[in-house]
């Protein structure tokens, strides 16, 4: 290695929902993920697993980022890109804390769906407690630290709760095969059996869905 | 006084590169190689006997799996990384391509070939036509596309031993190479680089090109493309030709980041009839030394051939129109590259054979990069683009096993 070379990320210091989602992910899998950023889960899902993975990512400094590190990551984003890949074409698709910041969330989930045979996905919780006590409280729109940006400018123009998304796969026919709840450092939270609970206490929801059938 | 001097030099130097001088081309020795098995063009007609000329950098290495084939563009040629023997400028990649270059020649073989049709070597309507006249071809050398240029590209990595290309690279018309390349010989690229390009020529750049092409055949000098009977070259058509493409090469913020409305004295005792106002702007002074020298080093009937190969470029067409049916399969890893100010060959163009290539499964790279320079980016000084390109190169290394690079 030169010292040209850029340091790759390890798993010690992978943002920690991104840990959570790659100890989901088959060894030699095929993997989208879309929203990736600089790449850190698809180097690491090459690295440790041996996966094809690839990424798509909106911010254009970061696909610079990631390229110039040589991971495949191609300019896009969510709601106008997957419609152009085929079907069945990956093993998981990943979309990670960005579903409440894309137009057409639906849409979304049902291309991830049809391009992979299973979608990972996380987002922040709107259910949590402290969003809840704060909206209820000062009657003005919430402030923590998951949900940080004034109304006007956040991204995140799609908020969700746990259950919304549990109705939403429902709707849908998507089968949950597993979900759990999690701090915002991405630590497991021990009320991953009851919904209610993780909505109240879940800073963000990880769920593994793939088609009903 | 040191003004004065400094105008007075630059009046000579303008006088120098005045349009109207005819010198013709110098016949240069350029290192190439003749291949006498033949070589069926797309048109149908069958060339017995042809010339690659090309230059090559770094080693081979013993399993001849390090070889990168750079593609030029419409007016570039084979000397990519080192002085061009004729104008005295180092090469046209050489921000790229050299010793700790992102494209490494101290890791990487490099091979580029001045394209069938071009007039720096490789057959081409300067070359004589067979049948022993001893005439050269020139409007006579049939209508050449892409892929016969790839092919020929083909031929000489056959004579190099060169049985699998560790990567195709290219921008612009070498992009079209380097698409033709995936497309035609898959198992033969492991990586394919095409930059600041398109899967078809747009009607508005074969627009360009036709008032181009006129303006050579409206040069009395270029005599029906017989101008080797007096030894004149159009010179002038040829210059406005590459005045009205160069302006395509740039953009509207580089011309006036670079010129604005700036004002020059005229040359006084220049035939030009812009002197008619006494000045100049600085932007038309420039223009005019882009003709003037590019006249210097290439060939006009090789100019209408090779422009006339890009328009002709239309990939989908193969596969009825269904871009992804021509990199079905792929086993190719692509980096796709374009700039925000790029408008001849824009960043949706690019974009186009990026979504094609995800249609047809193909592992894709694809960065736009903010510049200001227009289509001309790809051959400045770019550092995003240059660590990107050095990145891929080494990531597909770690992917092909490649060691030591």
């Amino acid at each position: 290695m030169s010292p040209h070379d850029p340091v790759r990320f390890v798993a010690k210091n992978m943002r920690m929902d991104l840990a959570l989602i790659a100890s989901m992910i088959a060894p030699g899998s095929r993997v989208l993920d879309i929203g990736c950023g600089d790449g850190t889960l698809i180097d690491h899902l090459f690295q440790t697993k041996g996966c094809d993975a690839r990424g798509i990512e909106i911010d254009m400094g970061e696909v610079t980022q990631a390229v110039a590190y040589g991971l495949p990551v191609m300019h896009g984003d969510a709601d106008d890109d997957l419609t152009h890949y085929p079907d069945a074409a990956f093993d998981y698709v990943v979309l990670s804390r960005t579903l409440q910041a894309v137009e057409r969330p639906r849409a979304v989930l049902h291309q991830m769906l049809r391009i992979g045979s299973r979608a990972v996905v996380s987002f922040p919780n709107f259910g949590h407690w402290l969003v809840r006590w704060q909206l209820f409280s000062t009657g003005r729109m919430p402030m923590t630290p998951t949900w940080n940006r004034p109304w006007h400018e956040t991204p995140n123009i799609h908020p969700c709760t746990i259950r919304d998304f549990f109705a939403l796969c429902d709707e849908e026919g998507y089968v949950v095969e597993s979900w759990l709840a999690a701090d915002d450092a991405g630590q497991r939270t021990p009320w991953r059996r009851f919904p209610r609970l993780a909505n109240l206490f879940g800073e963000q929801g990880l769920f593994v869905l793939r088609r009903a059938g | 006084m040191q003004t004065r001097r400094l105008r007075a030099m630059r009046r000579d130097t303008i006088q120098e590169e005045a349009m109207d001088q005819t010198a013709p081309l110098t016949d240069l020795a350029h290192s190439h190689v003749v291949f006498n098995d033949g070589l069926l063009l797309e048109c149908g007609i069958r060339l017995d006997t042809h010339t690659v000329a090309y230059r090559t950098y770094g080693t081979l290495n013993a399993a001849r799996t390090n070889a990168v084939l750079v593609c030029h563009a419409l007016t570039g040629d084979q000397y990519v990384a080192e002085t061009h023997p004729i104008t005295g400028k180092g090469g046209w990649w050489d921000a790229v391509v050299g010793p700790g270059r992102p494209i490494d020649t101290e890791r990487f073989f490099v091979i580029c070939a001045n394209v069938l049709g071009g007039c720096m070597g490789s057959t081409g309507p300067r070359s004589p036509k067979p049948g022993g006249s001893g005439e050269p071809w020139g409007t006579d050398f049939p209508p050449i596309t892409i892929r016969d240029m790839v092919q020929a590209q083909k031929q000489l990595m056959d004579f190099l031993g060169i049985g699998r290309l560790f990567a195709v690279v290219g921008g612009s018309m070498g992009g079209m190479q380097v698409l033709q390349w995936a497309a035609t010989y898959p198992d033969m690229v492991f990586a394919a680089m095409p930059i600041a390009t398109a899967a078809y020529h747009s009607a508005q750049n074969i627009a360009f090109h036709e008032v181009g092409r006129q303006a050579i055949f409206a040069d009395p000098d270029w005599r029906n493309g017989r101008y080797w009977e007096t030894g004149d070259i159009p010179a002038r058509g040829l210059a406005v030709a590459r005045m009205c493409a160069h302006i395509t090469y740039l953009s509207e913020q580089a011309l006036t980041r670079k010129f604005g409305r700036r004002l020059q004295n005229a040359p006084k005792d220049s035939s030009e009839a812009i002197n008619l106002f006494g000045e100049m702007f600085e932007v038309e002074s420039y223009l005019r030394h882009q003709g003037s020298t590019f006249v210097q080093r290439f060939d006009a009937n090789s100019y209408l051939t090779i422009t006339r190969a890009m328009d002709y470029f239309d990939l989908a067409a193969d596969c009825d129109g269904n871009l992804a049916d021509a990199f079905r399969g792929t086993k190719t890893r692509f980096l796709l590259a374009s700039f925000t100010s790029d408008w001849l060959f824009p960043t949706s163009e690019s974009r186009t054979i990026a979504r094609a290539l995800n249609r047809a499964g193909a592992n894709v790279s694809f960065v736009e990069f903010p510049s200001d320079k227009g289509h001309d980016a790809f051959l400045l000084d770019e550092p995003d683009f240059h660590r990107a390109l050095a990145g891929f190169l080494r990531g597909c290394a770690l992917h092909a096993g490649l060691r030591d690079a």
